[in-house]
């Protein structure tokens, strides 16, 4: 049972990083119509401008929570304004294809110059070590992990559904003709939103950067699972990515409890069955 | 019965060509087939092309009248995209000689293809011990390392220093099954107990709830029975959760100085493995590394994978020219090779059994702490040496149809 409680917590530690990704994505969908498959390549970036600001400016980890997700942010927005862009109006899959041959180029790149293997990047000495809570030991790293990304999702949420913003936003997504008429610049606040959307995937690399290696495809194979999350929660839905994120990293766990070797497959699974059954999703709404 | 005619005619006249083809023929044509864009391409991949260009250049057998071609390409680390190119290369590019094939589940495959079409493979990546036992051949070469002698000298060597009881987080593919397998049974024999292993995917990027099993278990050793980033995500989350702290030791069962090289000596300090080969070895050994090194591109020092290319090729040409030619004929060439001692300045004197077992001395070493390090690369201690005749699955053990018994 002890154990049990442990691999609850673990996954929701996981839990957390599918919620951070799949909220920038279902931002950048939701807002701009555009399925973002870039996005794992850009929390590498926010992973690899980490260590950079660490090795090369001396630039601590706090620092680089703020200063990563802003400068691949803006590598973000001059994507937006130079390619995808001119994608408006245009079929779903324009904008994949386009997005999923940025990520191919940018691993690529990196893959070239660093290798795979990867870089290391230490956890911060303020957060170092780990307390017992008597049926597992918990990191205190990982802990910080769990409390920071949920308050981080919780406040995009509210920026986009309970601000006067974030209703711009919406409102220029339903009908982008007459919000202009009122004006307001619609192509930059659909510039912005897709730096929110990149920089919250490079918020999740420069937190995961402590865990994981920094490497080249570490994107590229968390990607996958977090377009499952987002297509469970319903394709574009804020709130749904957030719950689905944080509850798939808990079934996740569980599997990695119960069968280990199905813990790869076990949220597609899911994906399956809840496309069979609502088609749009947890919590999205029918077109 | 028309059908046999033409098989025969057909067989006739490949044997024509075959023997004209022979004895004077000097074109040999090199395939590395490796990963070159995923988890285990910096420890094969660009550097195992760069290893067998060495070794062309070399060999100097170029003066002498020879042609030698050399092709690479990526596996992805999937047995069917191997297979697939691997004969393609055999019977369109003509491929002599399979170099390099690190996976295991990749070299089971290409193997068979080998045998098949008789090619030669020599193995210098992958691990399991099963190219040179159950799944011997009379093609294939295992140069480097493989989980027997992982788990045998460094299993052996933990046991003897108290850990006694061991858990296991396993890589869930052949060759993550197949070092579980060899190092339960080290230990075992040693007088070890095996509380419980865990099989996880390959290339998983979270082993926390696979470490809470391992913490769970309080076995005294957790063996990583797997490799590349999996391993390097396995210390470094196991250093976060406490896992040596709390008294129980890792025991990376198959490291290479890549690995050790991006944990960083922080994380990756005082580890005990494995390997046959290290660059600050012996002074043939930094002559290498370091004309190696120049001529990569991150200045990287040579994985033993990448020196087994080397090491592997530089036999198989002086088997050629002792030979005359270039016989296309994999199993013969093989013969050649198994029948000639082996000596090259990075693996030293050694021999190639006839299972295929190419045999010379394995290091045990231990990562050094960052105030013994003097500098890039600078990693290991070595701490104790297995003797060739010792480091290796004994052939009286052996269930290879090729051993007589």
């Amino acid at each position: 049972m002890q154990a049990l409680y442990a691999q609850l917590l673990v996954g929701l530690i996981n839990g957390s990083f599918y919620a951070l990704l799949s909220l920038g994505l279902a931002v950048i969908f939701g807002m701009l119509n555009i399925i973002n498959f870039a996005h794992g390549a850009l929390y590498m970036m926010g992973a690899f401008v980490a260590y950079f600001l660490l090795n090369l400016g001396g630039i601590n980890y706090w620092w680089a929570l703020l200063l990563a997700p802003i400068i691949v942010g803006i590598f973000g927005m001059i994507l937006e304004r130079t390619m995808l862009q001119w994608l408006t109006g245009l079929d779903h899959l324009y904008g994949l294809l386009l997005t999923f041959g940025i990520a191919l180029i940018v691993q690529g790149v990196f893959q070239n110059y660093f290798g795979s293997s990867g870089l290391p990047y230490a956890i911060p000495d303020q957060l170092k070590g780990g307390m017992n809570l008597g049926f597992m030991f918990l990191p205190i790293y990982r802990g910080w992990v769990v409390v920071f990304s949920l308050v981080v999702c919780l406040a995009t949420w509210f920026l986009i559904e309970k601000t006067q913003l974030g209703a711009y936003l919406r409102a220029a997504t339903e009908n982008p003709t007459l919000v202009r008429a009122f004006g307001i610049n619609v192509p930059r606040m659909i510039t912005l939103t897709y730096g929110l959307g990149v920089g919250l995937a490079a918020l999740a690399g420069v937190l995961s950067a402590p865990i994981n290696q920094v490497r080249p495809l570490m994107g590229a194979d968390l990607i996958i699972v977090v377009f499952a999350v987002v297509v469970i929660g319903g394709m574009g839905s804020i709130m749904g990515s957030i719950i689905t994120g944080f509850a798939l990293g808990v079934i996740e766990g569980l599997t990695k409890y119960f069968y280990p070797e199905a813990s790869n497959t076990v949220v597609f699974v899911l994906m399956v069955l809840v496309l069979l059954v609502k088609p749009t999703g947890l919590t999205g709404r029918a077109a | 019965m028309k059908q046999h005619f033409s098989a025969l005619l057909l067989g006739m006249a490949l044997g024509f060509v075959a023997s004209g083809a022979s004895a004077q023929d000097k074109t040999v044509k090199i395939g590395v087939l490796t990963d070159n864009s995923g988890l285990y391409s910096d420890l094969g991949g660009a550097g195992s092309t760069l290893a067998a260009q060495m070794a062309i250049e070399d060999s100097g057998l170029a003066a002498k009248g020879w042609k030698i071609d050399l092709i690479s390409a990526d596996h992805q680390n999937k047995p069917d995209i191997a297979t697939t190119i691997a004969r393609q290369w055999i019977d369109v590019e003509k491929v002599d000689i399979f170099m390099d094939v690190l996976n295991s589940g990749v070299a089971l495959a290409v193997n068979n293809v080998v045998k098949e079409k008789n090619s030669i493979l020599i193995d210098t990546g992958a691990a399991t011990s099963d190219l040179t036992n159950a799944q011997c051949s009379p093609n294939t070469i295992h140069w480097v390392y493989d989980t027997y002698m992982l788990a045998n000298s460094t299993g052996q060597a933990l046991v003897k220093a108290g850990g006694d009881s061991w858990f296991f987080l396993t890589a869930d593919y052949a060759f993550g099954a197949a070092l579980e397998r060899d190092t339960a049974a080290v230990v075992q024999k040693a007088g070890g107990k095996v509380l419980g292993s865990v099989k996880h995917p390959l290339n998983s990027s979270d082993f926390s709830s696979f470490l809470l099993q391992a913490q769970a278990s309080k076995a005294k050793i957790v063996g990583l029975a797997n490799a590349g980033g999996d391993t390097t995500n396995s210390i470094k989350q196991a250093a976060e959760f406490g896992i040596v702290a709390g008294g129980q030791k890792l025991a990376g069962l198959l490291l290479f100085i890549t690995d050790v090289h991006s944990l960083g000596l922080n994380v990756a300090q005082g580890l005990n493995f494995t390997e046959t080969f290290y660059w600050d070895l012996n002074d043939g050994t930094r002559a290498f590394s370091k004309r190696f090194s120049e001529r990569m591109k991150n200045k990287a020092m040579p994985s033993m994978v990448q020196a087994g290319v080397y090491s592997g090729l530089v036999h198989y040409f002086k088997a050629l020219e002792a030979m005359g030619g270039n016989p296309h004929d994999g199993a013969k060439a093989v013969e050649k090779m198994k029948s000639m001692p082996t000596d090259d300045p990075l693996f030293g004197q050694g021999s190639i059994r006839v299972d295929g077992r190419k045999i010379h001395p394995a290091y045990l070493f231990e990562v050094k702490k960052p105030s013994e390090s003097k500098g890039p690369w600078d990693y290991y201690k070595l701490v104790g040496t297995v003797p060739a005749d010792q480091a290796f699955r004994p052939l009286s053990e052996s269930v290879c149809p090729l051993v007589k018994k």
